[in-house]
């Protein structure tokens, strides 16, 4: 590939634009639901930034690339132990709404 | 490498606005359907930003598992979870909400002051381009077989751990009263277990 085609800073930009967002996602959504995708959002950010230096920096042993199936793998587990918690949640407490899963406050 | 480098720039920017309308759209509509296929049209987007950077193994993983998997099991929790709530009003909502966007604002500035000052080590070595699949198979089964092999147990327990998370209690009678428990199987309206249930009655005449 043509090194110069494309910046490794643009890569960044797209990056910290998509985990920016999804930071602001997970403190501000009121469904529980929407602060899983936040996370989602955030770890897909994370594995655009190993797979930009996998490949300009990193070309030859592309160990971000491994790094990067490693972190799929996990989100995959975190998304079915998230959801399963969140219906055990939603059957207990009949609500999606954070603001009243406030058990364990103070 | 075959396509011209005018084509992966338009390609790029394409895709980036497609990721960063996105993602706002995930987080800032409020029907939370919509938010589900947008985030789909995210995960594909990326795996395009992922075919760009030569990596058409990750590409691939990227649609089969966040695609196939991951958005559909967010739209099966978003149907058995999918009930109109008038959400209460919080004072100060709006507030939080640029307070925070200050914050991110912020957490944005940094991580673009890093991107464009460090010295990156560039131009590394020459990517490897369509052997990256040979690559990262040799990488798995040499020096990252361990963390491959502790992923399987992982995801093992992950999937135990969903099932008894999710499933509903099958006790034929109640462990203290020994009437018979409602099974829970059919859906119905029932009392949920708040604990800022207002009158202890309600919870009786169950």
């Amino acid at each position: 590939m043509s090194a110069s085609a494309i910046p490794l800073q643009a890569f960044l930009t797209v990056a910290a634009v998509l985990f920016c967002t999804g930071v602001w996602g997970l403190i501000n959504s009121r469904n529980a639901v929407r602060v899983l995708m936040s996370i989602e959002l955030m770890l897909n950010a994370v594995n655009i930034n190993l797979m930009a230096f996998s490949s300009y920096v990193d070309g030859q042993l592309i160990r971000g690339q491994v790094f990067a199936i490693f972190v799929i793998t996990v989100a995959a587990a975190e998304a079915a132990v998230g959801l399963a918690i969140l219906l055990s949640l939603y059957r207990n407490r009949e609500t999606v709404d954070m603001e009243r899963f406030n058990l364990l406050r103070w | 490498m075959t396509i011209a480098s005018t084509t992966q720039q338009v390609c790029f920017v394409l895709l980036s606005a497609a990721v960063v309308l996105g993602s706002l759209g995930v987080v800032l509509l409020p029907n939370i359907v919509y938010s589900a296929f947008l985030l789909g049209g995210v995960f594909l987007s990326v795996s395009g930003l992922y075919l760009l950077l030569n990596a058409s193994f990750v590409a691939a993983a990227q649609i089969l598992v966040y695609v196939g998997a991951v958005n559909v099991l967010i739209l099966f929790a978003i149907m058995l979870v999918n009930k109109k709530e008038n959400l209460s009003a919080i004072p100060g909502l709006p507030l939080r909400r640029i307070l925070s966007g200050l914050v991110c604002a912020g957490l944005f500035g940094l991580l673009m002051r890093v991107a464009f000052t460090t010295p990156w080590a560039l131009p590394g070595p020459v990517p490897v381009g369509e052997e990256a699949t040979i690559r990262i198979g040799e990488h798995l089964f040499s020096d990252y077989l361990l963390p491959f092999e502790l992923a399987s147990v992982l995801l093992l327990m992950a999937m135990i751990g969903a099932i008894v998370l999710a499933r509903r209690d099958v006790f034929a009678s109640d462990v203290i009263t020994g009437e018979p428990v409602d099974q829970g199987l059919i859906e119905k309206a029932r009392t949920p277990l708040l604990i800022d249930t207002p009158d202890p009655q309600l919870q009786e005449t169950r």
